[in-house]
């Protein structure tokens, strides 16, 4: 079973930190978008495409007008096979979540919803330039679990200007009390070209040191509530981790439409570029194959690390040999005593702690087994 | 005897400091003999090398033959023979001087003598030629002329009043050096009925004629044909071709006689064959003996030079071996490193000859190395009264079997502006010198005189003495010999385990401090990694200095967004590039800046 990905690029206002492709909402430019993404689902490369999972990401695909969306929810079932217990997740803005919505998406099938929440604190919201207050998206969970909605995820920040340790804590004990089954937190980065990409907001914003003290607090809090650190970046109580984001990590596979969207689809990867116009223009002649071609070889570690099941010995064995197997486990062993890893049942997972240094961790095993 | 009578021949060389105008009066002098046409001066004619040019310093000798009509109407042949203007060629120097009679000392008006020139000139006096003293930049608004002047005849004792005042730039009164040179320089006075006898001042290599041996004619005469016997080596070669040295080319000529300046060329396949000083004469009808001065070139300091990136090692060997071709006086052999691999250990006959080698290897070979901090040699007396020597400090024996140890001194002569005599003081003070004596040579000028340890000079001696004075002292050395000395091998220790290429030998006094610059020089050129590094510094297994370089705490991209996994890949392509400039050193990774770094502490 494979994965479908819509890439929604719309928003009412960019946020100063993002660098995902959008542009602002207008209705009659939504219109054609989802035209094309439509006729984008004819394309013959993916007829009978089996799907157990569908995702909505953007952008802000919960801008998007409920018919629209629900045009594009019929389209999928006509053009695809889409599996009855299939997880659907649709992103949301709390702003952009009024109670009816959330009952329609319910009505079209969308099962699961995720909320950009950023944090709880409203000093540090409005330094992220968000346009909601923590109230209002306490409403928009309470709203969306009263719609019927039984998996609800958060979106949280570290690192934002204004934050600390105990701040962050805060958050964590107002959104695990709310109705949500998984939290994403990312630490903030300053991509380059976005209104943050200044030498003010990069003074503002907490340093190393303590991002990385509030990612290992983060961790143990969420544990302690129940959350499970499945991946880098998400927790979820037991049964709720996102199966759609999984398959990005467990090489599984998913097709992607719309601008800027990816695709991992027949041992090909493939995007489409970040170009709304052209893609209304042309939808299926716009996916292009990524250069270098998909290879487990070459991804499976810097993937697989990326989950807190690890890395399997048997796999890498398979992958690499005895003999490069043998290198990469001696050198876990030393991470393992610096508390960076665990190695147990023949698997090799990071800890928060070696999160933290991934990607370090990964061109260091990559070395190991002669890829680097 | 040819063409020429004797008599009509001068050969002289250029002595100048840094700067001075050496290569710029040759140019000027090249011009006025109409030796090479002026559309094709290019300037500073004599200095083929790029590092020549840039740093205007010779490396190489280089003669010239040129023709000159003077005042008294007659024609003159002159051999302008360039010296290396560089104490590390000291010996080289003293050759070129050999094949001359006279030389042209070039000082300028402004600045008046150098620590350098003196030695030189010195040189010169030592060797018996006259010495035709020239002021020159007269042009600049500096020019003190006659203050120069009184200073050549108070320091070195020869007269200088009547001396040209010139300006090799703008070409004023160049015509008065050369008749000054007719005037003054005596003409050869070989003999040319005895048997051949000729001075190898200099030998370059070339890949058709193989190696081209610069010689001065002592007594007697060659032709294309004979066979010539190279009396230190005791190789016999067939000379191909015999000639002089024009301004652009070779020129080959039928015999070369008593007094004259030329090439030989005898198909000689390795520079090794042809050494600088040796004596050139007929096998079939040898002279009586060798002429004085002759002497294998030593080593002084020698370094691991090894590639950056390790399969670069066959090009770093080739790159030498052409080196070599040229350059009788640089040796090196294989070494490995647990370190830093495989490489080679290179002997140099000084600081500059070291620099030049490793600047010439980056730059006309295209190579990244990494080389180890400069070492002497240094002599040590076993318990089993055995005496060894040590340019490696890897190979240092255990201090147990040390019954003493001994370390090479130097004769410096450090010329400075007076009020940075307290500077400099301090600094020959660090640098464990004693003080010899102090003269003055004019009101303000001061001739600092120490007795340093070589050791302490082939670390950052010049650096540190250029930032204490500002660039305005100069500095001189000769070897002196072996003084015993309190030695002991410092480790530096990364993670618990010592790295070779780090290891050098100390003065036991300095051994505290040098050991935390280091310790703390490392922590700062050696990036995070997964986990604390302890850097230490240690002698004999006892800890002496210890930092920490921390662990690094974060390094990654948490966000892959839809499956957009390139971005990731991307950043990790970059992140194995990088690595790929570092250094494994067990569980360390070491930058090569880090190598470096050790190498420069004076800050």
């Amino acid at each position: 079973m494979r994965g479908i990905y819509i890439h929604i690029p719309f928003c009412l206002r960019k946020c100063p930190y993002c660098d995902f492709y959008s542009v602002r909402f207008d209705e009659h430019t939504a219109e054609e978008y989802t035209d094309a993404l439509i006729r984008s689902f004819k394309n013959p490369k993916y007829k009978g495409l089996q799907a157990d999972t569908v995702y909505f990401g953007g952008g802000t695909p919960s801008a998007l007008p409920p018919r629209l969306t629900g045009r594009i929810m019929g389209a999928l079932y006509d053009s695809f096979d889409i599996d009855k217990n299939a997880e659907i997740t649709i992103e949301a803005n709390p702003c952009t979540a009024a109670q009816i919505k959330l009952r329609q998406y319910r009505e079209m099938g969308i099962n699961r919803i995720s909320f950009g929440v950023q944090s709880a604190d409203d000093s540090e919201l409005e330094g992220l330039g968000r346009i909601h207050d923590f109230e209002r998206a306490q409403r928009a969970i309470e709203d969306a679990h009263r719609a019927g909605f039984e998996n609800i995820s958060a979106d949280i920040m570290l690192g934002v200007a204004g934050q600390d340790v105990q701040s962050l804590m805060r958050t964590a004990e107002r959104l695990t009390s709310l109705p949500i089954t998984h939290i994403s937190a990312y630490m903030l980065k300053i991509e380059p070209g976005t209104p943050f990409d200044n030498e003010r907001t990069r003074a503002a914003i907490a340093d190393e040191d303590t991002v990385s003290d509030m990612y290992i607090a983060l961790c143990e809090k969420l544990e302690d509530k129940g959350f499970c650190h499945y991946e880098i970046s998400n927790f979820a109580k037991a049964g709720f981790e996102s199966r759609h984001n999984l398959k990005y990590w467990t090489a599984g596979e998913y097709a992607g439409f719309g601008t800027a969207a990816h695709s991992l689809y027949k041992g090909q990867r493939y995007y489409v570029p970040k170009d709304i116009a052209a893609f209304i223009d042309a939808p299926f002649q716009q996916e292009i194959e990524e250069e270098e071609p998909h290879s487990e070889r070459e991804e499976y570690i810097m993937l697989a690390l990326r989950v807190s099941e690890g890395l399997d010995e048997k796999k890498l064995i398979s992958l690499y040999g005895e003999e490069n197997t043998g290198r990469l486990m001696s050198l876990a062993k030393v991470y393992e005593s610096h508390g960076l890893c665990r190695i147990s049942g023949g698997r090799v997972s990071l800890t928060p702690r070696g999160f933290l240094v991934s990607n370090t961790i990964i061109v260091e095993f990559l070395h190991a087994v002669g890829l680097a | 005897m040819s063409e020429h009578n004797q008599s009509n021949i001068r050969n002289f060389c250029i002595i100048a400091h840094i700067d001075h105008g050496k290569s710029t009066l040759a140019d000027r002098i090249l011009e006025l003999t109409s030796s090479v046409e002026l559309r094709e001066m290019e300037d500073q004619l004599l200095d083929n090398m790029d590092i020549e040019r840039e740093r205007g310093i010779t490396i190489k000798a280089r003669a010239v033959r040129l023709n000159y009509k003077a005042d008294d109407g007659q024609d003159y042949v002159f051999n302008l023979i360039d010296t290396p203007g560089h104490v590390d060629f000291n010996y080289e120097v003293s050759r070129s001087l050999a094949a001359c009679e006279g030389a042209v000392l070039v000082v300028d008006a402004s600045q008046g003598i150098e620590a350098q020139t003196l030695g030189n000139t010195y040189l010169a006096i030592e060797h018996d030629l006259e010495v035709v003293p020239v002021v020159n930049k007269i042009d600049l608004p500096s020019a003190e002329p006659e203050r120069v002047c009184g200073e050549i005849e108070n320091i070195i004792g020869i007269p200088a009043m009547d001396a040209p005042r010139i300006s090799a730039k703008t070409g004023v009164n160049i015509k008065e050096v050369l008749e000054k040179v007719i005037t003054d320089v005596p003409a050869p006075k070989g003999d040319p009925d005895k048997p051949f006898k000729a001075l190898i001042f200099d030998s370059v290599y070339d890949p058709y004629k193989g190696v081209i041996i610069y010689v001065r004619v002592m007594d007697g005469s060659i032709k294309a044909g004979q066979t010539i016997k190279l009396m230190a080596t005791g190789a016999e070669f067939t000379t191909v071709e015999i000639g002089y040295m024009g301004a652009k080319d070779l020129v080959p000529v039928g015999e070369l006689g008593a007094g004259e300046v030329g090439y030989i060329t005898a198909s000689i396949k390795y520079i090794g064959d042809t050494r600088v000083g040796d004596t050139v004469t007929r096998a079939d009808a040898p002279c009586d003996e060798a002429l004085p001065g002759y002497k294998k070139v030593q080593s002084m300091v020698f370094s691991g030079v090894y590639p950056a990136d390790g399969a670069k090692y066959p090009d770093l060997r080739d790159a030498l071996d052409k080196l070599a071709l040229n350059d009788a006086s640089l040796t090196f052999e294989p070494e490995t490193s647990a370190a830093l691999g495989f490489g080679f250990r290179c002997g140099f006959l000084g600081l500059l000859h070291m620099e030049i080698i490793q600047e010439r290897l980056e730059r006309e070979y295209n190579l990244d190395l990494i080389t180890t901090a400069p070492s002497v040699i240094y002599k040590v007396n076993l318990t089993n009264g055995e005496t060894i020597m040590i340019d490696n400090p890897t190979n240092y024996p255990d201090p147990a079997l040390i019954a003493s140890a001994e370390e090479p001194m130097v004769n410096a002569h450090i010329f400075t502006p007076q009020e940075f005599v307290g500077n400099i003081m301090e600094l020959c003070q660090d640098r464990r010198g004693n003080y010899i004596d102090m003269k003055y040579l004019d009101d303000t000028r001061v001739d600092l005189h120490y007795e340093l340890p070589l050791n302490e000079i082939v670390y950052d001696f010049f650096d540190a003495l250029k930032s204490r004075t500002r660039g305005y002292a100069s500095f001189d050395y000769e070897m002196k010999g072996y003084v015993p000395s309190k030695l002991v091998k410092l480790d530096i220790l990364l993670n618990g385990e010592i790295v070779d290429a780090l290891s050098f030998i100390v003065h036991v006094d300095k051994a505290y401090q040098r050991g935390r610059k280091i310790t703390e020089r490392l922590k700062e050129n050696i990036p995070r990694q997964l986990f604390e590094i302890p850097v230490q510094a240690s002698i004999g297994g006892k800890i002496i200095a210890r930092e920490t370089v921390k662990a690094m705490r974060k390094d990654v991209l948490a966000k892959c967004y839809g499956g957009d996994i390139t971005r990731k890949k991307k950043l990790l392509e970059k992140q194995k590039e990088g690595k790929k400039r570092m250094r494994q050193l067990g569980t360390v990774e070491v930058p090569q800046e880090a190598f470096m770094s050790v190498l420069k502490l004076d800050e």
